[in-house]
């Protein structure tokens, strides 16, 4: 058995570290933390190598692909920092362990697929409200935009109307 | 000194996003089932997190400005769409519970071994693909607005940034209260040790009391 794993650090101070990594994310970028962009800008890059001529053409792809590179962007350098950060934060923790997360009641490979099935999900729903919980929900409330707690009622409306047709998976 | 400083480079993109993942893995956000223990009741860090966050990047926002070291509108505001904002929210609160991350969460669960946040991942980049093949379709829709852009709180409500900052706070507390009482009694919040213990769908133990609060929390 591993060592014990350091315990979740509380809401209110992991809550405040966030804060302060928003507001400085803020006074040095101008805007706010982000995530979904980055995997748009996946997509962008790979349509542009599957199908060059389809992705040039896309009405949503093209404006990515007019400046060059769509993954040369600070996101992407964002997300490389969010996956160090959080890795070193695991495993100084002892919170590092390889494996598929999920409830007793379910295998691996349907929680695999429906991972999958509610990646696809999300990422057409970040497309079409400009944004995720991270840009419009979390940067958009600290910026006390209409549109980031317009946001976070749908999110919030839909998880609790969805959590009775997918506890199986969780618990 | 003014700000905000427009860097947009690679440092700037890599240390704020290594203050971001080591924030939210913190939290405890690199677990698909604390993070969907939002809406099953049984843990309430979503919430308490996100709120304290923002509470304290908005007060922040607002004593740079009284300080005379940031002008109002000198930074970003998304502006609110008719149907995309919440129709979206929503989708992603569907997809969440089904899938068990958001964007930032999942590259969080994936720096912390799991692979579902990496099938997640793949999805998400489908999704996105999916929404560019259907965009000239839904273009006109995806795009309406509804008010100005980028159109705040304190501006609807015809009342002061701190006012609104006040208000989320009250709700925060009102909020963390509740949180707290119900995740109780749903035998939550998970801690890092029942995650990491039943991570490949083990069993709990039973006459284990793995996941109760423990009092020094």
């Amino acid at each position: 058995m591993d060592a014990q794993p350091r315990p979740f650090w509380n809401p209110l101070a992991a809550g405040a570290l966030l804060g302060v990594a928003l507001l400085a994310t803020f006074v040095i970028t101008g805007h706010g933390l982000g995530a979904s962009g980055f995997f748009a800008r996946t997509a962008a890059w790979l349509s542009a190598l599957v199908a060059p001529d389809w992705a040039a053409s896309n009405g949503y792809f093209a404006p990515f692909l007019r400046g060059g590179n769509p993954l040369a962007s600070w996101i992407s350098w964002e997300i490389v920092g969010v996956v160090i950060g959080a890795f070193l934060g695991a495993t100084a923790a002892g919170r590092f362990r390889l494996g598929i997360e999920r409830g007793p009641s379910i295998t691996a490979g349907s929680r695999l697929l429906w991972a999958l099935a509610g990646g696809v999900l999300v990422g057409f729903g970040a497309r079409l409200a400009q944004g995720c919980t991270s840009g419009v929900g979390l940067s958009g409330s600290a910026a006390l935009a209409v549109a980031g707690f317009v946001f976070l009622a749908g999110f919030f409306v839909a998880g609790f109307a969805t959590a009775h047709f997918t506890r199986r998976l969780w618990q | 000194m003014t700000f905000p400083l427009y860097d947009n480079g690679l440092l700037s993109g890599l240390f704020l996003g290594v203050l971001f993942g080591y924030a939210l893995e913190a939290a405890g956000f690199g677990s698909a089932r604390r993070l969907t223990g939002q809406f099953l009741l049984t843990d309430w860090s979503v919430f308490k997190v996100m709120f304290t966050a923002v509470i304290v990047a908005a007060f922040g926002l607002w004593l740079f400005q009284l300080a005379g070291w940031m002008r109002p509108g000198s930074y970003y505001v998304p502006t609110l769409l008719l149907y995309g904002t919440f129709l979206g929210g929503a989708l992603i609160g569907i997809g969440f519970m089904l899938g068990g991350y958001c964007p930032g969460t999942s590259a969080v669960g994936l720096a912390s071994g799991r692979i579902d946040a990496l099938v997640f991942m793949i999805g998400m980049v489908a999704g996105s693909a999916v929404y560019a093949m259907v965009f000239d379709w839904i273009r006109p829709l995806a795009l309406a607005t509804a008010g100005p852009q980028g159109w705040t709180l304190p501006q609807l409500l015809g009342v002061s940034d701190i006012v609104v900052i006040a208000g989320l706070a009250v709700i925060a507390f009102l909020g963390w209260k509740l949180g707290t009482a119900v995740e109780r009694r749903f035998g939550g919040p998970y801690t890092a040790q029942k995650v990491l213990t039943e991570l490949d769908g083990v069993e709990p133990r039973p006459g284990t009391d793995l996941g109760r609060v423990q009092p020094a929390e």
